[in-house]
């Protein structure tokens, strides 16, 4: 496929993959971690890891949006998605993530009217269809799908349309970062910078990465050449004792993103003052929710959700491993409590998360350092 | 305990949790348990086989073996649920038949005959089950079996989704084939009879919910022509053969992998794909090798065989593109490992659930 191939030529890759292992430093353990969820599933998709030297380690980062969501949140939307005469609609990803009893395909399985959609317009075309019922939108994600989000709302509201609300769940990727960053025992060499966000935000934000906190960023595209060739970019200004957020990604990212979609956003939301991750607590300033003017399209004003925070288990220790300081299997509840058949934690609940991905390969990867 | 002695120990509590025989513990059925993956595994090795227990039940193929007299037979069963009931390339009627002669074929067996089992909802439209039936009678012509008992019932309008088809055929064995995952053995050449995922991509299309267009259809043909001609060309040689619907080639693999505690390696960039089926994939973000077929079969043919083999499968219409795909190898065992196109490796894994609910 013409512009797609040409990001997944292997000779290429292997060209890379050798400056990459040459770019290291001798008996050094690096870690990169990759901030954005859709990276991880190129790696994964890609076997990156695989062409990448044992000492040159990659840390799934706090991006993927499915994973964070709280089992508070899950609770709320399924306690909606069970009322009487509602639609509820979100991502297909979502339906299997659980709350603190279900997850939504439960929910489905006990008569709630729960269907996928692949676009928040999908679910406001289900609102205009279905004029007697009550759609919701379940909205998740990133600065990525928040400013679909903002302009479904936008031309819901311009439309008319009132059996049409949201659930916001959107959350913001700097502020989890800095948090990670805060950590005193955080132990990374550099952030590969997410692709999709920094469309929409540009690289400005992450500015304070490099100037408070002394780590590289390379903001990345999805491709595997463009994932190699952001962790070379990376190793280089280590090597060269660099240290600034670089654009790997210039022909989608623009330096001060897109400027249509931030107003968008800044009308339909507002920060919300507190947003729980799941396995990283409560982080403020982290989560959007919808502005005074969009009120009436908020679900969770609209219906009456539980709101109960339901707390992750104690022993789960997912923020560790997410900074780095622990391997999965160093937590007290994986591979007993924490499964992924019963996942507790963030790491675990995407099967792309670094304890699913442990749980399932671990004893291959091992084989494989062996060998 | 050192770091490695409690690594080790935390890997061996995974591996006998793996090891063990998954349990049905849902209290309610979801979509997922239909799916073909770790939901459908569980509720029939952890409640179906438990309750029903023989061994060719236990065996857990495509067709049960059933012995007479000296003469081996193979019984099969399957249900057909699809939506839309046409789509292009086919119907569901069409599907039930080949469906069931499928089953039959990969397990080396000749189809013989089949029963017909038709539930229809009140309403459906006559015109709608008139094509339907007179698409089952032309299959059951096209895949040389008799239908030769049958059932109908009539449910209340939204008690079932216009029609549901179920079929049961059975098969004699074929005295050439000796075919069972037992025979898998490292070594073997893994071949696939032809591109991958058009039966489910040409059913996503059908459904209209990506608003895209694209000229594909199912592939939903008999595969008795395609076995008929492997057993000829390479025999004994051909050590197992599998049926790769629901949950596609990958799915497929994992259970023969399991079964046979042996481990399959796929060279992605062997896999023969569509370039319909490849931008699908791409734009939808799923992999074509997840994506189910309803006239692709996968065979581990041993080595010195496998070149006759897929000669043989070439010349077959409709498996022009056959190809080898991977090789099974005995580490790491249960585990289908893919060497990507861009020259890495994963681990190529069972299914958790569907995003793609109710395709055959």
């Amino acid at each position: 496929m013409k512009f797609v191939d040409e990001f997944r030529d292997a000779e290429l890759g292997r060209v890379v993959a050798g400056e990459i292992a040459a770019a290291l430093e001798p008996g050094r353990h690096y870690k990169v971690m990759e901030v954005c969820g859709g990276h991880t599933h190129s790696i994964y998709k890609y076997g990156i890891d695989d062409l990448l030297p044992d000492h040159l380690e990659l840390v799934h980062g706090p991006g993927c949006p499915v994973c964070v969501i709280p089992m508070g949140r899950v609770d709320d939307g399924i306690t909606v998605a069970l009322t009487d005469g509602v639609i509820f609609t979100c991502f297909g990803d979502m339906l299997r993530v659980p709350g603190s009893q279900h997850t939504l395909l439960e929910a489905k399985a006990r008569g709630a009217d729960v269907r996928m959609v692949y676009s928040p317009l999908d679910a406001l075309r289900i609102a205009r269809s279905n004029p007697e019922r009550e759609v919701v939108f379940f909205a998740i994600g990133f600065e990525t799908t928040a400013p679909s989000t903002a302009l479904t709302l936008k031309r819901a509201k311009a439309e008319g349309i009132k059996n049409f609300s949201c659930i916001c769940n959107h959350v913001t990727i700097v502020p989890p970062l800095r948090a990670l960053l805060e950590s005193p025992d955080l132990r990374l060499d550099g952030f590969i910078g997410p692709g999709h966000v920094c469309t929409v935000v540009g690289g400005r934000p992450f500015e304070f990465i490099p100037a408070d906190y002394g780590r590289p960023v390379v903001i990345s595209g999805f491709e595997p050449l463009d994932l190699l060739q952001s962790i070379l970019m990376i190793l280089r200004q280590l090597e060269q004792g660099r240290c600034e957020v670089e654009n790997q990604y210039t022909r989608v990212v623009p330096r001060d993103g897109n400027l249509r979609a931030l107003e968008v956003m800044a009308e339909v939301f507002e920060l919300r003052p507190h947003f729980e991750w799941r396995g990283l607590g409560f982080i403020s300033q982290s989560a959007l929710r919808l502005s005074a003017a969009y009120r009436d399209f908020d679900a969770e004003l609209r219906f009456e959700v539980p709101g109960v925070r339901v707390a992750d288990p104690k022993a789960c220790q997912c923020g560790e491993v997410l900074k780095g300081v622990i391997k999965p299997w160093e937590c007290k509840v994986f591979g007993t409590a924490c499964t992924p058949e019963h996942a507790i934690g963030t790491c675990m609940v995407s099967p792309e998360g670094a304890c699913a991905a442990y749980y399932n390969y671990g004893r291959y990867a091992r084989e494989k350092e062996a060998v | 305990v050192s770091a490695v002695g409690r690594e080790e120990r935390v890997l061996q509590i995974i591996e006998t949790a793996r090891s063990k025989p998954p349990r049905f513990r849902d209290e309610q059925l979801t979509l997922a348990h239909g799916a073909g993956g770790k939901a459908t595994r569980a509720l029939i090795e952890g409640l179906l086989v438990p309750a029903l227990r023989s061994p060719a039940l236990e065996a857990l193929d495509d067709a049960g073996a059933v012995h007479v007299a000296g003469l081996g037979l193979a019984l099969t069963t399957d249900s057909f649920v699809v939506k839309p009931l046409r789509f292009p390339g086919g119907s569901i009627g069409e599907l039930a038949v080949n469906g069931t002669v499928n089953d039959l074929a990969v397990a080396g067996a000749r189809p013989l005959a089949l029963s017909l089992s038709l539930i229809l909802e009140e309403g459906l439209a006559a015109e709608v089950l008139r094509a339907e039936v007179e698409a089952i009678a032309r299959a059951a012509a096209a895949a040389g079996v008799e239908i030769v008992a049958g059932d109908t019932k009539v449910v209340e309008r939204g008690a079932a989704d216009g029609m549901y088809v179920t079929t049961s055929g059975i098969g004699v064995s074929d005295p050439r084939a000796s075919v069972g995952p037992d025979r898998l053995a490292p070594g073997d050449a893994v071949l696939v009879s032809g591109p991958v995922g058009e039966h489910g991509t040409a059913i996503m299309f059908a459904r209209n919910e990506f608003e895209l267009d694209a000229e594909i259809e199912s592939d939903t043909r008999s595969l008795w022509p395609a076995v008929d001609a492997l057993l000829e060309a390479a025999g004994q040689d051909v050590h197992c053969m599998r049926d790769a619907t629901r949950g596609g080639v990958a799915s497929v693999l994992n259970e023969l992998a399991r079964a046979s505690r042996v481990s399959v390696a796929v060279r992605e960039a062997d896999v023969p794909v569509s370039p319909v089926v490849h931008a699908a994939a791409e734009l939808l973000g799923i992999d074509p090798l997840y994506v189910a077929n309803e006239g692709k079969l996968v065979a581990c043919v041993a080595p010195q065989a496998a070149d006759e083999a897929l000669a043989a499968l070439r010349s077959v219409a409709g498996c022009e593109r056959a190809a080898v795909i991977g090789e099974v190898r005995s580490e790491p065992p249960t585990m289908v490992l893919v060497e990507t196109s861009f020259g890495g490796r994963r681990v190529m894994d069972e299914l958790v659930g569907d995003p793609l609910p109710r395709i055959c």
